[in-house]
């Protein structure tokens, strides 16, 4: 039989790869919903940057130009939803369903017309970080990756400083629990909340490009599969803190590759079951780690400044 | 005579959006060298164009108005139920679960029992995220989310294990289905089409909705729940109680959606492993439905035909053109963007007009889908 | 109350006002199909693309419209993305008031509209897959029914995964434990266990048919379990080929070939060629005859194929335990267990 070992091992960095386009989603999501603007149409987003990315990466051979592909059309979503959710002050958990299904059909349509078939990019390459990649177990687990798996990790900790160590996240926080005492103390609403929105759908995208062009290297339609949808139920478990996004996203990865590994070993438990556990658990341990911290209190809430 | 021309105006804004929607839509189409005209003409045949039509519109806005009234429910206790979905198919399975044991009853008492059973369903499984919202303070965004999840693997399992159709059992293929209900059970069509009772049904619900929230003890706590929790627990009002009220009222419709689709509809449940290929989307399209609706049951009902319209109308127009689904969906999402951002007018127009009226302040920016919308609603129904 | 009334009278008006004068227009251009051309239709769960179940129905109506003479002999329309069933049946129900000669329910979900919309339209020619229900029994007369004996190139599939793989652990990733993706695991499994029955064949259900993430991390399962061979079914297997490919571990197809996404390992391919069902149907259809029978396509009669990638260099003696297979099966003398 298998070597607990090597379960273990393939277990973890299992966990480390599908959690990634969940942090770039999630992490995007909380810069939005901390300053009041929730984002339902992040798997949209996700669906035109995974299809930008792949495009490009695929007829220029370069994968970076892909990723900046993902940016600029990640950007350009969250741009038209900062226009509608900031200025015409629109419901948004409603615009964000119609970006989303927005983005669905778009990423559909376009791969139809550029690509007619499912096609193959060699995506960036596992980068072994030197040294730490040999440390037993740890270096298999944790630094034996792709850029962009790095990056996801990496945006964890730069978001937390952000939010909770410079001006600007303590404006984007304002901006999201007062929204009128930001405003008199001279503080722009509507450029904050660009910001944030904009950010978020480049994460977004680069989410979707994670997908595309480093995990999965290919494109298909709505490859996604709602994972969106999972990334903003993640802001929620995380209480709107980069770590606890970063606790959830872990939590929610890690059991879903523990199910993998329950049927490729034959426990006998129904595929159902198993698929069930990571829904199932994320729930449960949000009870019993009762967490009391309410949402940004200007969240959904537009901004008028009454001029 | 000036407040009938400006409802005229208000109502007609979301027309005029969906007119812009449908201007963007026709550059997309005629990148794809499809002309417009007959594009947009099939999409009004489809819709409108016949008996046959104007039934396939009914039929397909049934489930999202009765998805609808849920969230207006839920929407008004200010409780955010994203799991229509899962609602629509855990009521779909217990009411097809009584057509297929009691096959020895009249077929109305099985009716009533099946929508029941789906009523019962969808408020277990809106109950749930109500519960844990209202006393482990578990957000009701992430749980019904995950509940969505649950609720498909639970439907896989059922309809490929203890609910697949006998004859599938003994076949290769094993197509993950039910029997089919004898047709006794079948809601009976109103018109020789697919038009069914159901739909009569949701209008009646619809009504029964409006008397709940504006008429009853019951609706006036959630309502005022929604609209300000801590004056509602100083005014007594078991503040928790009421969420999961909310929330298991709102699953509860989803659920009769659910029941009404199989029993209506498809007349037994398959899966193919998606929520959608059940619900058609319209846990999520409800949720549109109702928030056009401006939240008002009556209000959603309009909205309703006018989404079901465009689901039903938009199929037959990537038929007639040949144009990919995807062009479809892509305008869905323009439809809804256009007209939830047309609002603001409508909104600004309110505002002056109380401004005018009044001579008083103008009303304090808050949201407008609770606040708002609630008093204008009350003031038209009054 | 009366102001939501007018709201609704406006709306319809409106829409009545704009929509009205073009809609008059349109039969007008449905003129130009001429009497001989063969008209069909089809509906199908996925994309015409998707490399897998849909493609597969699709292309092979392609080819049949090259045999018959073109675009002017046969029109094919398609509704593709129907994964709605009620959406699915309007579709069908309006292909055939349309007057196409044949329209087929390219989904095993669309049994219980088909039954009902096919006794409104006797001159209307249906067909249903995957079943072998053509609703006779019903007293239906206008559906015809097919489906693959998926078992059987899953077989041949096993029989060489097996030969071929060194570490004697292969990984299989499917959708939901059902219908033609359980058929195929099956025979997948069955030939790889009569062809070493020490190998161990690891089978992983996703539970979805689109979660392309999901099919990916079960492949890389798969690989860190220490399979050296893989195959999957359904189109979200798409990733699930590329991690094959990463790793340099061998990749097995059903339904359409998928050795474009990755020619270096992809061994084999089960593909599914419905113009042998379909020639059959339009030939009784020629006839008169709408409907009322069952075709199974099979190695047998030439509707599955396996189809090897040229550019994958096939030891000698693993080819000819596939051919041997294919022999077994088509004279009976290999029997796959399905249940």
């Amino acid at each position: 039989m298998m070597s607990p070992e090597l379960i273990i091992v393939g277990v973890l960095s299992s966990t480390i790869r599908l959690a990634t386009p969940y942090l770039y989603a999630a992490i995007g999501e909380t810069f939005g919903q901390r300053s009041g603007v929730l984002n339902l149409g992040v798997d949209g987003q996700m669906l035109i940057g995974a299809f930008a990315a792949f495009y490009i990466a695929f007829t220029t051979g370069n994968l970076w130009l892909g990723v900046l592909a993902a940016v600029i059309v990640g950007a350009l979503m969250g741009l038209a939803m900062a226009f509608v959710s900031v200025n015409l002050q629109a419901e948004q958990g409603i615009s964000g369903i119609g970006f989303y299904l927005f983005g669905l059909g778009m990423s559909e349509l376009l791969f139809k017309m550029l690509l007619g078939t499912v096609e193959t990019v060699k995506g960036f390459p596992d980068l072994e970080i030197p040294f730490l990649s040999d440390i037993p177990y740890i270096g298999e687990i944790f630094f034996q990756h792709n850029i962009m798996v790095y990056g996801a990790f990496l945006l964890v900790p730069i978001a937390w400083f952000i939010f909770n160590k410079t001006t600007l996240g303590l404006k984007i926080r304002s901006v999201g629990e007062n929204p009128e005492a930001a405003d008199s103390l001279g503080v722009s609403v509507a450029r904050v909340r660009y910001f944030t929105i904009i950010l978020a759908g480049i994460l977004s995208g680069v989410a979707g490009a994670s997908m595309s062009i480093a995990l999965l290297n290919v494109f298909q339609q709505n490859m996604t599969s709602g994972l969106g949808f999972i990334a903003v139920a993640l802001v929620y478990f995380g209480a709107w803190r980069a770590f606890g996004v970063l606790a959830g996203a872990l939590l929610f990865s890690f059991v879903n590759s523990l199910q993998l590994w329950m049927q490729v070993l034959n426990i006998p438990i129904s595929t159902e079951l198993a698929i069930m556990l990571p829904y199932i658990l994320t729930i449960v341990v949000l009870v019993l780690t009762v967490s009391k911290v309410r949402p940004p209190s200007a969240l959904t809430k537009p901004f008028d400044r009454g001029d | 005579m000036r407040l009938k021309f400006d409802s005229v105006i208000d109502a007609l804004l979301p027309v005029f959006a969906t007119f812009a929607a449908l201007g963007v839509g026709a550059i997309m189409l005629m990148a794809l060298q499809v002309s417009p005209v007959e594009a947009y003409s099939a999409l009004w045949e489809g819709a409108f164009g016949s008996k046959n039509a104007i039934a396939e519109t009914l039929v397909k806005a049934t489930p999202l108005l009765l998805v609808g009234l849920g969230i207006c429910i839920a929407f008004r206790a200010n409780v955010i139920n994203i799991g229509a979905e899962g609602q629509m198919i855990i009521g779909g399975l217990m009411a097809t679960q009584v057509g297929l044991v009691f096959t020895d009853l009249p077929g109305w008492v099985v009716i009533i029992m099946a929508i029941f059973a789906g009523f019962l369903g969808g408020a277990i499984w809106g109950g749930i995220p109500g519960a844990l919202k209202a006393y482990f303070g578990v957000n009701e965004i992430l749980s019904t989310v995950m509940m969505n999840a649950i609720a498909v693997q639970i439907m896989n399992f059922m309809l490929r294990g203890p609910m697949m159709d006998p004859a599938q059992l003994e076949k290769a293929s094993k197509i993950p289905q039910t029997a089919r209900l004898a047709e006794a059970f079948r809601l009976p069509r109103l018109v020789p089409t697919r038009l069914h009772l159901g739909f009569v049904f949701a209008i009646a619900l619809a009504v029964l909705v409006y008397v709940l929230l504006w008429r009853t003890t019951l609706g006036y706590r959630i309502r005022a729940v929604g609209q300000n929790p801590h004056a509602s627990r100083y005014g007594g009002i078991r503040v928790r109680r009421r969420i999961v009220t909310a929330l298991l009222l709102s699953g509860a419709f989803a659920g009769i959606a659910g029941a009404i689709q199989v029993y209506g509809v498809n007349y037994r449940m398959i899966t193919d492993g998606s929520s959608t290929g059940f619900t058609g989307g319209a846990g999520f399209n409800g949720i549109v439905a109702a928030l056009f609706g401006q939240l008002h049951p009556i209000g959603t009902i309009p909205a309703s035909i006018f989404f079901g319209a465009l689901l039903v109308g938009a199929n037959k127009m990537q038929r007639v053109v040949q144009i990919p689904a995807a062009l479809i969906t892509a305008l869905n999402g323009l439809v809804v963007i256009f007209v939830v951002s047309s609002e603001l007018w409508r909104r600004r127009r309110q505002k002056q007009r109380l401004l005018v009226d009044e001579g008083g302040e103008p009303p304090p920016s808050e949201s407008p889908k609770t606040e708002k919308g609630a008093s204008a609603s009350e003031e038209v129904m009054a | 109350m009366k102001k939501l009334l007018f709201v609704l009278v406006i709306l319809a008006l409106a829409l009545t006002a704009c929509g009205g004068a073009p809609a008059e227009e349109a039969p007008a251009e449905e003129a130009p199909a001429t009497a001989e051309m063969f008209k069909v239709a089809v509906i199908m769960p996925s994309s015409i693309t998707d490399l897998a179940f849909s493609q597969s129905m699709y292309d092979a109506l392609l080819a049949i419209q090259e045999e018959m003479g073109g675009e002017e002999a046969m029109e094919i329309v398609y509704s593709e993305g129907m994964f709605v069933v009620d959406d699915a049946a309007a579709a069908i129900r309006d292909y055939a008031t349309e007057g196409y000669d044949l329209v087929i329910a390219h989904g095993s979900q669309y049994g219980s509209s088909l039954q009902e919309i096919a006794p409104d339209f006797p001159e209307t020619s249906f067909a249903w897959g995957t079943t072998l229900n053509t609703f006779s029994e019903e007293g239906i007369t206008n559906v015809f029914a097919y489906e693959a004996d998926s078992q059987e190139g899953g077989y041949v599939n096993g029989v060489i995964a097996a030969s071929l793989s060194e570490a004697g652990v292969i990984g299989v990733v499917g959708p939901i434990e059902a219908g033609d993706a359980s058929l195929y695991v099956k025979g997948f499994v069955a030939g790889a266990e009569a062809t070493n029955p020490d190998v161990t064949v690891n089978v992983n259900w996703i539970g979805s048919f689109s979660d392309v993430a999901l099919a990916s991390e079960a492949a890389n399962t798969h690989v860190a379990a220490g399979a050296d061979v893989l195959t999957g079914t359904a189109q979200m297997v798409v990733g699930a080929v590329g991690v094959a490919e990463e790793n340099g571990v061998l990749w097995f197809g059903t339904q359409s070939s998928q050795t474009s996404l990755a020619p270096d390992i992809v061994v084999a391919n089960q593909v599914y060629d419905w113009t042998v069902a379909l020639d059959e149907m339009i030939t009784l259809i020629g006839e008169g005859t709408y409907g009322g029978t069952a075709y199974t396509i099979t190695l047998e009669n030439g509707g599955i194929v396996m189809d090897y990638n040229s550019a994958y260099d096939l030891p000698e003696d693993v080819k000819a335990a596939a051919d041997a297979a294919v022999e077994g099966i088509i004279d009976g003398s290999i029997v796959i267990p399905v249940e």
